[in-house]
């Protein structure tokens, strides 16, 4: 009985997201039949001759209602088939995997470098609240968070690569060698990050602000337990916990901006996979690309909630025994 | 080595906002000697927490503290945020009012026990302050204490934090131990086993206590000597027994009346007493005698301030009224 | 108005509200002000620094900048009004549709919202063009999908609170009809975050019109969409820097005045606000 509950709140959380999942899904194929005159004639362009145009509606599953299309596309999707690309047959899911590394590689080290610099900002503003620091950072923070990504892109292309030809201007790198892979990833790293920066120095220091004003901290101020301690340890993990949600809608986010930066860096990866695809209307690319970032989003939103649920020792117990507790 | 630990005289505190001053705390002195207990009583809004407070430092940072002259343990203190600071954890532990929001939900006690320590302990390990912890504990009354170290706050009642709470100020050793409304926030239930505990606390300790709340009926209980104070001034101190049993000043009477005796016949034609009124607005403070507003026997040289007066009895209060 | 004053007084409040206004009146009265046409191609003097005659320099078909930023103004604006005015009406439609309706109704608006929001914004927007195409009334539409839920959920929410209050019920025993009654208690309650939600996601709508833009998925060129002019900025780099630097600078003008805007409203006017957004 006692982890049925915990067991219970999982499922449904699951549950919920799968939903989601299966929703956009619906939405995707659905808008497969929306592009404006025969899908199947635009999909295939050029090379749509009769047969085709019949074989790919038979393949899609054009030809049947909505409900079978999904239904068949996530029969085919157990077994691991996303579908073709249109003009060389390759499996999407190849595609797929070949440039989901990159981009999760991006993603990752943008969100790791935003930690890595928002948090010591957050600290440091929440201890001399009001302080020059304090509003110089604020004043940055929101001018980070509201510029658009691409325009930083644009402008760190501009000064490092070419002007002062510190960091190689385009493209991921050889691939075998990391160290010219990370020069590769530092550009864009620092224009998706910088957003995220603002934010998470924001947030957290609201957090860290108010749980500054609790008694609990009260009681250590009263004990003599130094403000440093009292910030890093005490004020820090449960200032955290709401900037945890955020950062799991945050890599969502952090994704569509990497369909800019790599264009913008000319890089392989799931961004200008879709983008090509759009461009050249290869519409099994675009919904089999289009699909796995909403996986990844979903997926991340999920752990960040669940995460928040579990590092907060009141709502673990609440879980487990399936009560309210005090 | 006095026979004083905390000595102040005629401290005031201030609260600077824009534009306006509130006068919070005006010439309160506060004597309290070794191994004594001495009461704080007075009703919301007294200034009785802001007292315990400014010994700690543990006021806003606008606040304005002054006297003519204080001491504690023998050392004259400015009361500065650096002075005051020194003593927390080491000279003077708090036990403060609300024990469910008093412990950080996030860690264990045991963790909250141990970094409290260091402060008094610095050079001992962790093991050594978590043994001390746990043996303590155990002082207070709370069973199984070993295992209750590694728990949660949400997972002790409202009873249990409050001993913790107590556990902490007890860990520390401190020479003066201050408790803020212990048992405000509690059961009656509990409230009867939290004085108790205080109780044999005061026989165990060499430690000076002084507790600060509204019941007379605690302060009775636990202390020696008591302070009335209302809207932030001292209307009248002394020995408990006496205050108790024949209280000079108006604002003392009014204050005993209030309280109920459970044990008393219950008259059905007598209401609640009640004082009317309400206190005065720190920062438009009346001159003369603060109590005079609501006080039933105000007469024309209350508007003036009162002189200090010795009662019969022992204890010292403020009025101007002829053998009271 | 009280409200300007409080404004003014938050740090970055007058910076915002000058921004805004200055945007604004560009964009309003671009014909006017604009030195050149915005297609006035010269291509004798391409890539000129700037100069008095050409106050921001020139583009890579000898336009003048400062004219084509400043007809960009009036693209970036007026897709960005137009779109949350899209969005908010149906939006708040849809929130308070949901929150009166019957259980069954609710969850499938509930549902189409999340499925929207399980989308990145701007994937989303760019599956919507790719099926769709791009183009001026292409982005306006589209874009608004990415945007109702934001209103909806904040409509519906607002509904929700109030829907079971006795002064609700009240009303209804005498007689009075639940929609019509809830519309009149709603409404001043939602007026204060819809409108701050909504100056908040200007920014959030330029930049995602821009971005489009920029991939040659939003409005076409040769007109004159910020992001259009950070592209032909990025793609001739190498010969001139001034036309993306402008449209960048020009770019984080308009989302830093708009954010800033959108957070001096929140707090002037909600404090309470500040957490739930």
């Amino acid at each position: 009985m006692r982890s049925a509950s915990l067991q219970i709140h999982l499922a449904f959380k699951l549950v919920t997201a799968l939903l989601a999942v299966a929703g956009s899904v619906v939405l995707l194929m659905a808008l497969t039949r929306l592009i404006p005159g025969d899908p199947a004639t635009v999909i295939l362009g050029s090379r749509a001759t009769p047969e085709a145009v019949a074989a790919l509606n038979a393949r899609i599953g054009l030809d049947k209602p909505l409900i079978e299309q999904v239904f068949r596309f996530f029969g085919r999707l157990v077994s691991g088939d996303l579908g073709e690309d249109v003009f060389n047959g390759r499996p999407v899911i190849a595609l797929v995997a070949a440039a989901l590394p990159n981009t999760v590689a991006l993603a990752v080290s943008a969100m790791l470098c935003a930690i890595a610099l928002g948090v010591p900002l957050a600290l440091i503003s929440a201890r001399w609240p009001g302080g020059r620091t304090d509003r110089l950072i604020a004043f940055l923070s929101v001018g980070f968070i509201s510029t658009p990504s691409f325009v930083v892109s644009v402008f760190l292309l501009m000064m490092f690569s070419v002007k002062l030809r510190w960091f190689p201007v385009l493209g991921a790198g050889n691939s075998g060698d990391i160290g010219d892979q990370l020069w590769h990833l530092a550009l864009p790293t620092a224009a998706l990050a910088a957003g995220w920066i603002g934010y998470i120095a924001r947030l957290l220091r609201a957090s860290l602000l108010e749980v500054l004003g609790e008694n609990q901290i009260r009681t250590l101020r009263a004990y003599g337990v130094s403000e440093a301690k009292i910030l890093i340890k005490y004020a820090l993990k449960p200032a955290i916990l709401p900037t945890v949600a955020v950062l799991g809608m945050g890599f969502g986010e952090l994704l569509g901006g990497a369909v800019f930066a790599e264009v913008i860096f000319n890089r392989p990866g799931l961004g200008s996979l879709i983008y090509d695809a759009i461009r050249t209307r290869n519409y099994p690319v675009v919904q089999g690309g289009v699909f796995v970032i909403v996986l990844l989003y979903v997926l991340t939103n999920l752990i960040a909630d669940l995460s928040q649920s579990l590092l907060d020792p009141r709502e673990r117990a609440r879980l487990v025994s399936g009560r309210q507790q005090q | 080595m006095t026979d004083v630990l905390l000595h102040i005289e005629n401290l005031n505190v201030s609260y600077r906002g824009a534009g306006h001053s509130a006068h919070i705390i005006d010439g309160v002195d506060i004597t309290i000697g070794r191994g004594q207990s001495v009461g704080l009583v007075g009703e919301s809004g007294s200034g009785k927490s802001t007292v315990a407070f400014t010994l700690l430092g543990l006021l806003a940072d606008n606040a304005e503290i002054s006297a003519n002259r204080a001491a504690f343990d023998g050392r004259g203190t400015k009361l500065t945020s650096a002075e005051t600071a020194r003593l927390r954890g080491t000279d003077i532990a708090m036990v403060f009012q609300d024990p469910m929001t008093a412990l950080n939900p996030m860690f264990t006690i045991g963790t909250q026990l141990v970094d409290i320590q260091r402060r008094r302990f610095p050079k001992e390990s962790r093991r050594a302050l978590w043994a001390r912890a746990e043996a303590v504990l155990s002082d207070v009354g709370l069973q199984d204490a070993a295992q209750r170290m590694h728990r949660y706050p949400h997972e002790f009642s409202g009873g249990m934090r409050q001993r913790v709470v107590i556990a902490m100020a007890l860990l520390v050793e401190p020479k003066l131990l201050i408790a803020d409304e212990p048992t405000t926030a509690l059961d009656a239930t509990v409230e009867a086993q939290v004085v108790e505990m205080l109780h044999r606390l005061r026989q165990r300790t060499v430690a000076s206590m002084l507790v600060v709340s509204h019941s007379m009926g605690l302060i009775a209980e636990l202390c020696d000597s008591v302070i009335v104070m209302y809207a932030g001034t001292v209307v009248e101190n002394g020995k408990v027994t006496d205050v108790l049993h024949h209280p000079h000043h108006p604002y003392t009477r009014a204050l005993l009346n209030c309280e109920i005796d459970p044990y008393a016949a219950f008259d059905r034609r007598q209401d609640l007493a009640t004082i009317p009124g309400t206190v005065p607005d720190p920062a438009n403070r009346p001159q003369g005698c603060i109590f005079a507003e609501r006080c039933p026997s105000r007469h024309d040289r209350c508007s003036e301030k009162p002189p200090r007066r010795q009662a019969k009895t022992g204890q010292s209060f403020f009025c101007w009224l002829e053998a009271a | 108005m009280t409200v300007l004053h409080d404004l003014s007084r938050r740090p970055g409040g007058t910076f915002a509200l000058f921004a805004v206004t200055l945007l604004c009146l560009v964009a309003i009265a671009a014909p006017l002000i604009a030195p050149y046409g915005p297609n006035a191609i010269a291509p004798a003097s391409r890539f000129m620094d700037p100069s008095l005659q050409h106050l921001l320099g020139t583009d890579h078909l000898g336009r003048d900048i400062l004219s084509r930023l400043i007809y960009g103004a009036r693209i970036a604006l007026g897709i960005s009004l137009s779109v949350i005015a899209i969005s908010l009406t149906t939006g708040v439609a849809l929130g308070v549709a949901a929150a009166l309706s019957s259980r069954v109704v609710d969850l499938f608006i509930v549902g189409i919202f999340d499925v929207v929001t399980s989308f990145p914004s701007i994937i989303l927007a760019l599956a919507l063009v790719a099926v769709f195409g791009p183009g001026l009334g292409n982005v306006v539409l589209l874009v608004s999908i990415v945007f109702i839920p934001h209103f909806g959920r904040v409509a519906r929410a607002q509904t929700i609170a109030i829907r079971n209050s006795p002064f609700i019920e009240a009303e209804r025993v005498l007689g009075a009809e639940t929609w019509r009654v809830v519309l009149h208690h709603v409404t001043p309650n939602i007026i204060g975050p819809i409108f701050v939600l909504a100056c908040m996601d200007i920014p959030v709508v330029i930049t995602i019109e821009a971005g489009l833009s920029f991939l040659g998925l939003g409005v076409r060129p040769p007109l004159a969409s910020w992001g259009n002019l950070l592209n032909d900025g990025y793609t001739y780099l190498d010969q001139s820097v001034w036309l993306a630097t402008f449209s960048g600078l020009s770019l984080i003008l308009a989302t830093l005045g708009f954010a800033l805007l959108g957070e001096a409203l929140r707090d002037t006017l909600d404090p309470k606000l500040r957490k739930s957004l």
